[in-house]
């Protein structure tokens, strides 16, 4: 990352020359609203050409509809698009091909049984037979490989490759039909600090080349490190256009949330005392029969946060299913408290709860909610039976709404009216109501799966100091993430888990990105240290 | 050498119960290819049947029966992509609908039509399509074994057959050598890829859907115009669902579903052969009883194979990831 950030500001220097050019992209007054909700307002922004472009944002900003509008999958209700200082219309992705925009989504848009090959010339297929069109795309791949660092085998199969391979698949598939415009949304959400680096290598390859970038993301340090400008957008309005070199992290920050935020975690050292989770030789085989957790091992304390790090898909949401009493594993116990659970003493979610666990699931929306109910049904899901909520013989609606006001209350939820749908809140507030539920029983071991995706910085520094107060009150918290900011700055010990393994353990003290970003790709760092040296 | 004629006698059986199943399972490749679950193989066969049969009979043309039957089953499968890819409605149920629909609306157009109990007129020679006699087959049908082979098993079938049995490499050649053929596995793969790269997901799978009408409009005319002299109802007998079992056994690749459909022809052959052909006097209870239930044993025996290839005792087998599900733009 860092050269890369190198090679950005030396670009930045002289973009000062560039400006009389027209932009590659400029946007005037686009608007755009889905019935209620104005999704993008008045927005009007310049990208230079052969400029790495970052767009920064909170989830729900507007910033994917406005990149929708661009590719042509959405038409706006108002406004113009100019590219390379022409007037265009885009009313389809196939337009937007034309036009020389290309686009990198958030989830890959290829065909896991076709070969790279194959994916690449998916439209572009130059023939009504295939034999000519894959022997020029091959010759072209090899020329693009050859000019931006982007390797790969033409003739794999795509499920069987990692996601930074499909990654750079999307990319060579823009290039191919000769995108100058590059749009990524959200681009590093997969990959690990070292993938991330090489594909920011890639970028910066791109622009010398006199590409244009566009890069979508909610990551401050990203676009610190390898833009030349940035546009922050706020409730579907631009907040700023800005230089890069003339901002800070803190300042993109407030821009994005409309106020000072704390980017920080302050905490106290953790004090941990008994171990309240013990897991030993934990194996968990998922349905399609794969080994997903294999020979796991680990304790937790009380007072302290264990963070379990590791790129999406390596185990770690099936190892929070067995602990949560979800999922049965296959061998190993699991110690939580004074119970001792094995394969064939496995118990259900509940009483896993009854043993003093609370369990924020990874997915919200799958398993933590359900989301046509009103926020009072959706805020005692798994606590149904308490007798707190329950009369004689009927539910009692009236204590349900009540202590859900109360939870809403003390977690600033909003609105703060329990009879909302679940749906209808945004996700950090979803989130603050799972949290809320979960915590609020006071649990022995908090279990907690990705507790910030998709949830606004005001509320990801809210849930954080929750989490950190829980540790202070003597509980255990075991923090499964994906992002490795967060796992950082909240755990005090750190497990590496990759292919189902636990690869390596670090305190936080010791912690840093580059070691952390080898271990998650299954690399040994003391060996590959040992190999340099 | 009466072993061999007999063999050869029943790889001809098998190749002539195998065309419907063929050509309706290849229907099948192209619309689950695409992502459209399609049951309704049944009923457009069965309404091609009729129509072949009727306008045959009305026209005194073979031909003209084996337009109006593919122009009948595609729009069938027109009316199937309009509830499934239009209004994204439940295939299956949409399948299912057709199916009865044509199982009954035969038989009513039939009775209004021609008066005879749901029956079609009999169909004179000219009017459908006759085995067709290769050169000097005749001559050579006393040449013991290649003779055989070739006035037999190659010679003598009408040119639906042959067909048929080109249709086969040609899918194969449609589905892997063409940029239709891309798009098809695509469309049935990841919908959201295909209509990333600026291609209309609606349209491929329409087009899928007029391919597979055409496909099962010739078998249907088979049915109706070639094996028999006239349509009779229900004369389907559940032929489609076959074809799709042997679909899916075949894990929805033309070669091996071209295999499928010939075991399951021969079982079916088979089945047909052994119906009364057990002397059940000399044997005991129990042992007469199986004998008398084995052809039905045998006719079950796709089904049976199919369940079993999906309880996973037989490979894996699995479908186009897309298939069945309705492709809703969101974002």
């Amino acid at each position: 990352m860092n050269d890369a950030g190198v090679v950005g500001r030396e670009a930045a220097a002289d973009l000062s020359s560039a400006a009389a050019l027209p932009a590659a992209i400029e946007l005037r007054n686009i608007n755009k609203s889905f019935g209620p909700v104005h999704a993008n307002r008045d927005i009007s922004l310049r990208i230079e050409k052969g400029s790495i472009h970052g767009i920064i944002g909170e989830n729900g900003a507007g910033k994917s509809t406005l990149m929708s509008i661009l590719y042509g999958f959405y038409q706006a209700d108002s406004g113009e698009i100019f590219v390379d200082g022409t007037q265009q219309t885009i009313r389809s992705p196939d337009d937007a091909i034309a036009a020389g925009i290309g686009m990198v989504h958030q989830h890959f848009m290829l065909v896991d049984t076709f070969t790279i090959l194959e994916n690449v010339i998916l439209g572009a297929e130059g023939g009504a037979l295939l034999a000519d069109g894959l022997d020029k795309a091959r010759e072209e791949l090899a020329r693009l490989q050859r000019e931006y660092e982007l390797e790969v085998d033409p003739d794999a199969l795509v499920g069987d490759i990692p996601v930074g391979i499909q990654q750079r698949v999307e990319i060579l598939k823009a290039l191919l039909r000769g995108a100058e415009t590059l749009i990524l949304d959200e681009p590093t959400g997969v990959l690990t600090p070292q993938e991330a680096d090489h594909l920011f290598r890639i970028l910066a390859s791109l622009r010398d080349q006199g590409k244009t970038i566009v890069l979508i993301t909610h990551k401050l340090r990203e676009i610190m490190a390898i833009t030349q400008n940035v546009t922050v957008m706020r409730q579907g309005r631009v907040a700023a256009n800005v230089r890069t070199a003339d901002t800070s992290t803190e300042q993109l920050a407030e821009l994005m949330v409309g106020r000072k935020v704390l980017l920080r975690v302050d905490k106290k050292p953790a004090t941990p005392t008994d171990v309240v989770l013990n897991v030993d030789g934990l194996r968990v085989v998922d349905g399609l029969g794969v080994e997903r957790v294999k020979r796991v091992g680990f304790n937790v304390r009380a007072g302290e946060i264990v963070g379990i790090a590791g790129v999406a898909g390596n185990g770690q949401s099936e190892l929070m299913e067995a602990l949560a009493g979800i999922h049965r594993p296959t061998a190993g116990t699991i110690q939580i408290g004074d119970a001792q659970l094995t394969p064939t003493s496995f118990v259900d979610a509940r009483d896993m709860r009854e043993k003093g666990l609370g369990h924020v699931p990874e997915d919200r929306h799958r398993m933590g909610l359900v989301m046509p109910f009103e926020a009072n049904e959706s805020a005692i899901l798994g606590y149904h039976y308490d007798r707190a909520y329950n009369g004689r013989i009927l539910m009692s609606r009236h204590k349900i709404v009540e202590r859900t006001a109360k939870l809403m209350h003390d977690y600033d939820v909003r609105p703060d009216n329990p009879h909302l749908p679940s749906a209808n809140f945004s996700g950090g507030n979803q989130q603050k109501l799972v949290v809320a539920r979960e915590m609020e029983q006071n649990p022995d071991l908090l279990l907690v799966g990705q507790p910030t995706r998709g949830v606004d910085i005001g509320a990801i520094e809210f849930i954080h100091r929750r989490l950190i107060e829980m540790r202070d009150a003597g509980k255990a918290v075991l923090l499964v993430s994906v992002e490795l900011d967060e796992i950082m700055s909240l755990a005090d010990r750190i497990l590496v888990m990759f292919d189902g393994y636990i690869v390596g353990e670090v305190a936080q003290a010791d912690a840093n990105e580059g070691m952390l970003g080898l271990m998650m790709a299954g690399v040994d760092p003391a060996k590959q240290q040992e190999a340099v040296a | 050498m009466e072993q061999f004629t007999f063999f050869i006698l029943m790889l001809d059986a098998t190749a002539r119960v195998s065309v419907p199943l063929i050509l309706a399972s290849m229907a099948g490749l192209f619309a689950e290819r695409s992502g459209v679950v399609d049951i309704s193989l049944e009923g457009k066969m069965l309404g091609a049947a009729f129509a072949a049969a009727s306008v045959a009979w009305l026209t005194g043309s073979a031909w003209m029966g084996l337009g109006a039957g593919i122009v009948a089953s595609v729009l069938l499968a027109l009316l199937h992509g309009w509830a499934s890819i239009t209004h994204n409605g439940n295939q299956v149920v949409s399948g299912v609908a057709i199916n009865i629909l044509v199982a009954g609306l035969t038989v009513v157009l039939g009775i209004s039509f021609f008066r005879q109990g749901g029956r079609t007129p009999q169909l004179a020679r000219e009017e459908r399509f006759l085995p067709l006699e290769w050169p000097g087959a005749q001559a050579l049908a006393d040449v013991p074994i290649l003779g055989q082979l070739y006035s037999e098993l190659l010679s003598g079938h009408n040119i639906l057959v042959y067909i048929a049995f080109l249709i086969v490499p040609l899918t194969w050649w449609v589905v892997y050598r063409t940029r239709f053929g891309l798009r098809l596995r695509a469309v049935g793969e990841n919908p959201e890829a295909v209509d990333t790269a600026g291609i209309s997901v609606a349209a491929m799978r329409y087009r899928a859907m007029v391919l597979a009408g055409v496909l099962c409009g010739i078998a249907g005319t088979y049915l109706s115009t070639a094996q028999s002299a006239a349509f009779i109802k229900d004369m389907s007998a559940g032929k489609g669902f076959i074809a799709l079992a042997a679909l899916i056994f075949g894990k929805w690749r033309p070669k091996t579903t071209l295999l499928a459909c010939l075991l399951f022809g021969f079982l079916e052959a088979a089945s047909a052969r052994l119906q009364g052909a057990f002397n059940v006097e000399n044997a005991s209870g129990a042992m007469a009883e199986f004998l008398k239930g084995l052809p039905f044993l045998i006719d079950a025996l796709p089904f049976i194979l199919v369940v079993l290839l999906l309880a996973g005792f037989v490979g894996t087998a699995v479908a186009p990831k897309a298939s069945g599900i309705p492709y809703v733009k969101e974002r």
